[in-house]
């Protein structure tokens, strides 16, 4: 079914990305005035470019805290590389910033952006095509899914060759793909990904780095969670280390 | 907008996708609408007197065999969390779920009430309104239905506690059905009843979108 494209990948990567927009802009809203007003300006003009703040973010399970307590920054145009052990509460923290979850304690100040979101549940459907699959995947985001549209998505996941195939039918690589095929349709959203480069090839891999790269030159945040072994290998990162509260000092102390 | 036609129209290809599912509460409507008139036995006297009872009760039963998997599917794929993220109303989305639950398990018994209601050998004049009182009612069986769905979605025997939960708050629809089908077969007007009905339907569109997708929140976090 599927016919060779002629495909140049920066054009396409140019027709599905938007121009660049200036997330700055929408960034300052949530800023607390009181610190603004402080005397220190230059702290007040490197907040400017702060997009997501969290402080003091605690989350407990059973009365029991997941992590020990987070503060951290994001800018726009970051990529942050979230690190930990198994266990250690990554997820939960990617949950809390979608939204999906409510933190015991703390704060999150986000911007006023849409927020991707792709966990270990892929969120596609078994019993349509990959096609049929991104299809949907555009229209709910808004945007008019043209052949043109799907077939450059198809092409810059290198899913050519199953495009007409039911997603169930696929290997957990090739439905990964598909799924992140979704972050295409959400250029200006707040992208986290939980372990997006789990059940992938090397190509797949590198599939998920381009989609990264450009979503950062995009001035996009993205913050990803890995436990280590594959991490974003061709662009810049900040990395932020989240201790479970089972490894922390704060719970050895406890038992003593 | 745009969001709430795709998931309608994503629903309604998921259930020609999967047939089967689709006709099983329609089955299980005919089997145990036929199974009456054996255990009873065929007088056609009494068979007139409970069909609409019986109709409708198998129609209840029918509807909430197919309610358990209406959020468990979005649930179990992680179609429920890309929607709770997306930044649209997530009322909205389940609304779209819901209608498409609707057309493709209410509606159906609607349109086979017709044969069910000859089958037990209603009185004609009734038939108009037992049809009626089928599509004023299975769409509160689908809202109110959705709200169980919605709570239970996270629980492994969820099926179980959806029937406990929702029954009751069905209850009215049974008797406000019932009576206007047994008021029409004494040729005495049943609008009153067929009135109330849709003020109950109007209340629950209203209501029943808001309550599922906060019981969604809690059931996923």
């Amino acid at each position: 079914m599927s016919k060779p494209l002629k495909y140049n990948p920066r054009a396409a990567l140019v027709d599905i990305y938007p121009p660049a927009k200036d997330n700055t802009a929408q960034c300052t809203h949530e800023l607390d005035t009181q610190i603004v007003t402080a005397v220190d300006k230059q702290v007040a003009e490197q907040e400017e470019n702060v997009c997501i703040r969290v402080e003091n973010l605690l989350f407990e399970r059973w009365f029991i805290p997941v992590f020990e307590s987070l503060n951290f920054s994001v800018k726009a145009g970051e990529t942050l590389l979230v690190r930990g052990t198994n266990g250690s509460g990554k997820t939960t923290l990617l949950r809390l910033l979608a939204g999906i979850l409510d933190p015991t304690e703390g704060r999150i100040h986000l911007p006023e952006l849409p927020v991707a979101w792709l966990g270990h549940k892929l969120g596609i459907k078994d019993s349509l095509s990959v096609r049929e699959n991104l299809q949907f995947m555009a229209r709910f985001h808004n945007m008019q899914p043209t052949d043109k549209l799907i077939n450059e998505t198809i092409s810059q996941l290198d899913l050519e060759r199953v495009a007409e195939q039911d997603a169930g039918s696929l290997s957990a690589g090739q439905r990964k793909r598909c799924a992140l095929g979704a972050l295409l349709f959400q250029s200006e959203a707040i992208w986290l990904l939980d372990e997006p480069y789990s059940n992938l090839d090397d190509n797949g891999m590198k599939v998920v780095d381009r989609l990264l790269t450009l979503h950062q030159q995009n001035g996009g945040i993205t913050i990803l969670a890995t436990h280590g072994a594959l991490t974003p290998q061709s662009l810049e990162v900040r990395e932020l280390i989240v201790l479970g509260y089972q490894d922390s000092e704060r719970y050895r102390e406890s038992l003593a | 907008m745009s969001a709430f036609i795709s998931l309608l129209k994503r629903d309604l290809l998921l259930a020609v996708r999967s047939r089967a599912e689709v006709l099983q509460p329609l089955f299980f409507l005919l089997v145990v609408v036929s199974l009456f008139p054996l255990g009873l036995g065929p007088g056609p006297a009494l068979l007139a007197r409970i069909a609409a009872g019986v109709i409708w009760i198998a129609a209840l039963l029918a509807s909430t065999l197919s309610l358990d998997g209406l959020f468990r599917a979005d649930f179990d794929d992680g179609s429920l969390e890309q929607f709770l993220t997306s930044g649209h109303s997530l009322s909205l989305l389940v609304l779209a779920k819901i209608i498409a639950h609707w057309l493709t398990t209410g509606l159906p018994i609607v349109l086979f009430s017709p044969l069910l209601a000859v089958w037990l050998n209603l009185p004609r004049e009734a038939l108009p309104v037992l049809v009626k009182s089928l599509l004023l009612g299975t769409p509160v069986f689908s809202l109110i239905g959705a709200i169980g769905a919605a709570l239970t979605v996270g629980l492994r025997q969820g099926g179980q506690l959806l029937a406990l939960l929702i029954f009751p708050l069905l209850i009215p629809v049974l008797i406000l059905a019932t009576g206007a089908v047994s008021a029409a077969t004494d040729n005495i007007g049943s609008s009153a009843y067929l009135l109330w009905m849709a003020a109950y339907a109007v209340l629950m569109l209203t209501l029943a979108p808001f309550a599922c997708a906060a019981s969604l929140r809690i059931s996923l976090s």
